[in-house]
Formats: structure tokens, C-alpha cells, sequence
């Protein structure tokens, strides 16, 4: 099995996306409806690009993929990604 | 209070993560293996105990490789501690352990993460933090910030390391124990003269002697690598601690 990290590992480059942080927010499986803080899904690193699966079902949740000048970010495993309200 | 604001402390604006100009302006050996880096940066807005930030290098070719280490400092802004523990088929760690020198500018990304950190004046609830390796990076931050901050909440860190050359931040560490800050190292390969616990992997048994009872409902931050800490998260759960109140980070040569 390759060696997989967990969503923290995500914060860099989604942040290169989103404004808010988004890896403390919670994410509901698209597959089996687990929901969990992204930080929480577990990330597979060796993969082109970042691959992150629910930690139940295995479900691949997101991809996020840099090439060169763009960034590719898949959310189809995603079912609702649910934010804090930004802070004043 | 406005009802929907119930936390202790108002919350403060989060710093806004961007790319930072830093010069290393210190440089020490850690461990045998690993380096402490202090970087100026003078952009730099601070950061929340217990975040990261993303180091990214360019080869003169324009090649470009990037590594996350967590923050070791709770440090004004403009200021950054990191440890960094080389591994030996990194793309960035040994170029920060063996070449990397005092004057060396390097571009930061950060403050990164809000998933896996603590803030003063949260909750009242103790706080035990469980390190494997270099994994005690993030929870040493967490533990200057509390001491910093004289919070009052009990924290716990139980270390597990290697060997007695290895421990990040011994002396540090050490000078921060009181009342309200305790250390428990368990030593995997070799200990100090006398030291009077068994030498090994920590066990299921030690965990639940050396950390906070679930009666207590303690905040627990396990961090190190991805062995370490599967391996521990669910002992956690079975001694009765609720999944949600352990918060993970694993690391591990992205």
C-alpha cells in the first residue's frame, strides 16, 4: 500500500485556491457520506499531484494536480465542504 | 456576549497565508541530523501555534521543489524558527541541514493550516500532546505559546524519540516544565545513564500510564509519522478519548 500523509498536507496549495483555510473545514464524502475535516482524509503524495481519500471508504475526494503555470483541482468525490464564516 | 461569539478569547483575524522573502540568519545544530533555522522575514504577520508553511527552493535550471515544516516558534511577526530533520532522499531537507547558510534567502508560503492548532484561552480543558520524532515540532510551538501566554489549562507532552541526542528542543523544553507544563520522554533506541523505563517502541500500556485519563477529557495533538500516529489514534480511542477531541498530523518526506 503506498504511503499516504493526511489533509494537512493540502494547505499549501489550496490555499492557492481558496481565501479561507480550508483544511479544517469539514467535508462530507461523496461516496459514503462520512463527514470529517479535510485535515482529517488521507492524502497519497506519489501520485501526480495530491490525491485525498475519505479515511472510511477509501473514496478519492479530491485531486489537486500543478503543472507548471496551472493548477488542476478535481472536488467530484466531494459531496459538501462545509466553512467556518470568515473572522472579522 | 453576543451569543454567537461564545468563545473565551475574541477571536482574532486570521494572517492571511502569501509568499515571504526570508533570510536565515542562524543557523544550529538540532540533533545529529537535523538543523535549527531562524529566518528573518520581515512580511511575515506571525503565526498561530501549531501551523506550517511551505519552504520552496529553485535550482538555477528553474526547477522548483517545495517541503512543509511545521513553525517551531511563537514568535512576534517578522521572526521564524524551523527544525528541519534531513531525510536522506529529500529534495529540500538536505540542502537545508548540509548547505544552506547564514545570509541565504529562501521564499516561505504560510502561515498554512488551522486544523491542527492551539490558541490560548479556548478552553479550560488539559491539553496532552503526543510526539513521535521530529513530530514534537508543532507541539513545542504549542508549548511556548502556553507558557507565553500563562494559560492556566494543564498541558502534557509525552516524546518519543530515539535516542537522548535526538530530543528537538531539550534544553528548551526542559527550562519550560512546571506546574503547568509536564515532559515524559520514552526512548526507542537508547536512554540516558539510569533512566529507569523500559527502552523500546512506545507501548499501549505506557500511553495509558503517561497521558491524560478520558475522564478528563483532555484535547489531544498527536503528531509524527504516518506509522506512528495510526498506531496511536486508535489506543486513544479505545482508552475511552473521543475521536473528535484528537486532532493528527502526519509527516513524512512529501
Amino acid at each position: 500500500m503506498p504511503r499516504h500523509l493526511d489533509g494537512n498536507a493540502l494547505a499549501g496549495v489550496l490555499s492557492e485556491v481558496f481565501t479561507a483555510d480550508v483544511t479544517a473545514a469539514r467535508a462530507r464524502c461523496g461516496n459514503c457520506g462520512n463527514t470529517a475535516p479535510v485535515a482529517e482524509a488521507m492524502v497519497y503524495p506519489d501520485a501526480p499531484g495530491l490525491v485525498a481519500r475519505c479515511v472510511r471508504c477509501n473514496h478519492v475526494l479530491a485531486v489537486v494536480v500543478e503543472a507548471g503555470d496551472r493548477l488542476v483541482l478535481s472536488l467530484a468525490g466531494l459531496d459538501t465542504l462545509e466553512l467556518r464564516a470568515p473572522r472579522a | 456576549m453576543n451569543a454567537l461569539h461564545t468563545a473565551a478569547m475574541p477571536d482574532q483575524p486570521r494572517a492571511r497565508t502569501a509568499w515571504h522573502t526570508a533570510t536565515i540568519v542562524e543557523k544550529l545544530a538540532e540533533t545529529p541530523h537535523a538543523v535549527r533555522l531562524t529566518l528573518a522575514a520581515p512580511t511575515w504577520p506571525g503565526s498561530e501555534p501549531g501551523t506550517h508553511l511551505d519552504v520552496r527552493l529553485t535550482a538555477p535550471d528553474g526547477y522548483q521543489a517545495s517541503r512543509s515544516y511545521s513553525v517551531a516558534s511563537s514568535t512576534p511577526a517578522g521572526n521564524v524558527v524551523l527544525a528541519i530533520d534531513e531525510l536522506p532522499d529529500g529534495e529540500v531537507s538536505p540542502f537545508l541541514v548540509q548547505d544552506a547558510r547564514p545570509g541565504d534567502q529562501l521564499e516561505i508560503h504560510g502561515p498554512l493550516g488551522s486544523y491542527f492548532t492551539w490558541l490560548p484561552g479556548r478552553s479550560d480543558r488539559p491539553v496532552q500532546l503526543i510526539a513521535g520524532g521530529s513530530g514534537v515540532v508543532p507541539l513545542y510551538a504549542i508549548a511556548l505559546a502556553h507558557d507565553a501566554a500563562g494559560d492556566p489549562a494543564h498541558l502534557q507532552l509525552l516524546y518519543s524519540v530515539r535516542t537522548p541526542a535526538e530530543v528537538f528542543f531539550a534544553d528548551e523544553l526542559a527550562a519550560l516544565t512546571g506546574p503547568t507544563f509536564g515532559l515524559d520522554l520514552v526512548y526507542t533506541r537508547e536512554a540516558p545513564h539510569d533512566w529507569p523505563d523500559p527502552i523500546g517502541r512506545l507501548t499501549r500500556e505506557t500511553l495509558a500510564a503517561r497521558t491524560i485519563p478520558a475522564s478528563q477529557r483532555p484535547h489531544i495533538y498527536v503528531c509524527g509519522s504516518t506509522g506512528f500516529v495510526e498506531t496511536i489514534t486508535p489506543w486513544l480511542v479505545d482508552l475511552g478519548h473521543s475521536a473528535t477531541d484528537v486532532l493528527t498530523e502526519r509527516f513524512g518526506g512529501l
